[in-house]
């Protein structure tokens, strides 16, 4: 690969007290491709996306997204950064107090001179993206899990973002509805064209939707491979990941077979 | 090894309470920064903080100083008789509500009323990634969420503490007055006498430092949540919080006014 990353993390170290939940993270991304982390639940996932977004700082190592590291970088250029990041968390984050249609609107109305009737022919039309036309009046608290993530989904992606972090983007929704979110970001990105990061432990359908798949091991990213590779790997953590997620399930008809 | 536990203790202690000041401090120049920073703020996001701090408040006010204006009446009316100066009732009702009474007791009511508010929402907001995502979409929560609360309490915490008095003196009136019988005119004319403008500018001065301490206190405590010492998760982190904030802010805005008073004397 001669192409050069666009987010960089350089031997990222974490501790929380006695914790030390990353022990030097080497992570490479790249302009248009689909980058997903995979791991256990609680060994620092959510961690990574969360140094790439700066609103961590790592004890060590380097955070560089477009060249800058995120360390060093002064407030100015940290908002520029983050104007070019979209952000779907993990339980969509949405602001409780205001409607879906305010929801979405907020970064227009924030960041950008947009009149009212621009901001509405936009945010209309990313609902109607996401499935979500009828529901601009609905709070938050009165929509399903599934509609809340398209809500965030389509907050993240209304002020057209050139890369995107999904922080869980399936976790808590039924078979249905993630594969719905699934076709909703499938769609989103041919149309659009970011570079998308993917915190998930959805395996194996993740590996579908995949350019490139991290394992987030004991601290450290295992490595990154395509979904192809990754599943022939001869690494011990990624073997064994495989093997534990999409091994077969009934272990003993392997045994007596 | 019990020494020692002790004074690993004491160390946590004061390096979490010398780093909560330091993140106070810095949140409340980040905050004033912001406060003049363009682009400037849409009216209607500060007319509502001010309908939320400011005009629901008036109500408690109203009548917390009308029965603080009755009472001191009532005190001061039999105090006064004992030697015969039934005739500056008037004076002594008006000026301890405006040096002293109606600018700490606004706003204490303020504090249990809309410092409580404050806190407990921009809690939730961190707690539910609200501010995260703020943070995440280039727009600085200080600006957005904190800034029109500060202006919202800057500028209504004055005008409900002069509510306040107003409301206190005419309740010493209808109590001092019309219900005990003191002289009518001589409780306006001492009033007129005494009430100087050193005076009322003493209150404006401790109305607006503690709308100042009231906002700046409970806004950082809920920003703050996930820092606290004894874990600010969830709904239970923030309602401790919220109690921390209302307590905290009461006792500074007493200390204060001490100081305040004694500078301004």
């Amino acid at each position: 690969m001669n192409v050069e990353p666009i987010i960089q993390l350089d031997d990222v170290k974490k501790r929380f007290g006695p914790q030390q939940v990353l022990k030097g993270i080497n992570l490479s991304i790249y302009e248009g491709k689909t980058t997903v982390i995979v791991g256990e639940s609680g060994k620092g996932k959510s961690l990574i996306l969360k140094h790439i977004l700066g609103l961590i700082k790592p004890d060590s190592g380097k955070v560089l997204v477009y060249g800058k590291d995120l360390i060093k970088i002064n407030k100015k250029d940290l908002k520029e950064i983050r104007s070019y990041f979209g952000v779907l968390f993990q339980n969509a984050a949405l602001f409780d107090s205001m409607t879906v249609f305010d929801n979405v609107a907020l970064p227009l109305r924030e960041r950008t001179r947009a009149s009212e009737e621009e901001i509405k022919k936009i945010v209309n039309e990313k609902l109607k993206l996401m499935d979500l036309e009828g529901s601009n009046e609905k709070y938050p608290a009165q929509l399903s899990g599934g509609m809340r993530k398209r809500v965030g989904l389509a907050r993240a992606l209304v002020l057209n973002p050139k890369i995107v972090f999904f922080d869980e983007p399936t976790t808590g929704l039924d078979v249905a509805k993630s594969n719905e979110i699934y076709r909703v970001f499938y769609r989103t990105q041919a149309k659009l064209g970011y570079t998308a990061v993917i915190v998930s432990h959805d395996v194996p359908k993740i590996f579908k939707l995949a350019d490139y798949v991290a394992l987030l091991h004991d601290g450290i990213i295992q490595d990154c491979l395509p979904p192809e590779d990754f599943q022939t790997s001869d690494n011990p953590f990624i073997k064994e990941f495989v093997e534990k997620t999409m091994g077969l399930i009934y272990e003993s008809e392997e045994v007596e077979g | 090894m019990i020494l020692l536990k002790f004074l690993n203790t004491l160390g946590e202690l004061v390096m979490y309470y010398i780093n909560q000041i330091g993140r106070m401090g810095i949140f409340l120049f980040n905050v004033f920064v912001n406060i003049f920073k363009l682009p400037y703020y849409k009216v209607s996001n500060i007319t509502k903080q001010i309908y939320i701090i400011g005009s629901l408040s008036i109500f408690v006010i109203i009548f917390t100083g009308a029965f603080t204006g009755m009472v001191l009446s009532l005190q001061g009316y039999n105090t006064l008789r004992k030697f015969g100066s039934e005739g500056l009732l008037g004076s002594a009702v008006a000026l301890s509500l405006i040096r002293e009474l109606g600018p700490v007791l606004a706003a204490l009511m303020v504090t249990g009323r809309a410092g409580s508010a404050i806190c407990a929402e921009i809690g939730i907001m961190r707690n539910s990634e609200q501010i995260d995502a703020l943070e995440c979409m280039a727009i600085d929560p200080h600006k957005y969420i904190v800034a029109p609360k500060f202006i919202a309490t800057i500028i209504s915490m004055p005008l409900l503490t002069a509510i306040f008095d107003v409301i206190g003196i005419f309740g010493g009136y209808l109590v001092g007055v019309t219900l005990l019988g003191a002289n009518e005119g001589s409780y306006f004319t001492s009033m007129y006498k005494d009430v100087e403008f050193n005076d009322i500018y003493m209150g404006f001065v401790k109305s607006l430092c503690f709308g100042l301490l009231i906002v700046w206190i409970c806004s950082a405590k809920g920003y703050f949540v996930h820092y606290e010492r004894k874990g600010g998760f969830g709904a239970e982190g923030v309602s401790r919080v919220t109690t921390n904030a209302v307590v905290l802010t009461s006792v500074s805005i007493l200390v204060f006014d001490y100081f305040i008073t004694s500078f301004l004397l």
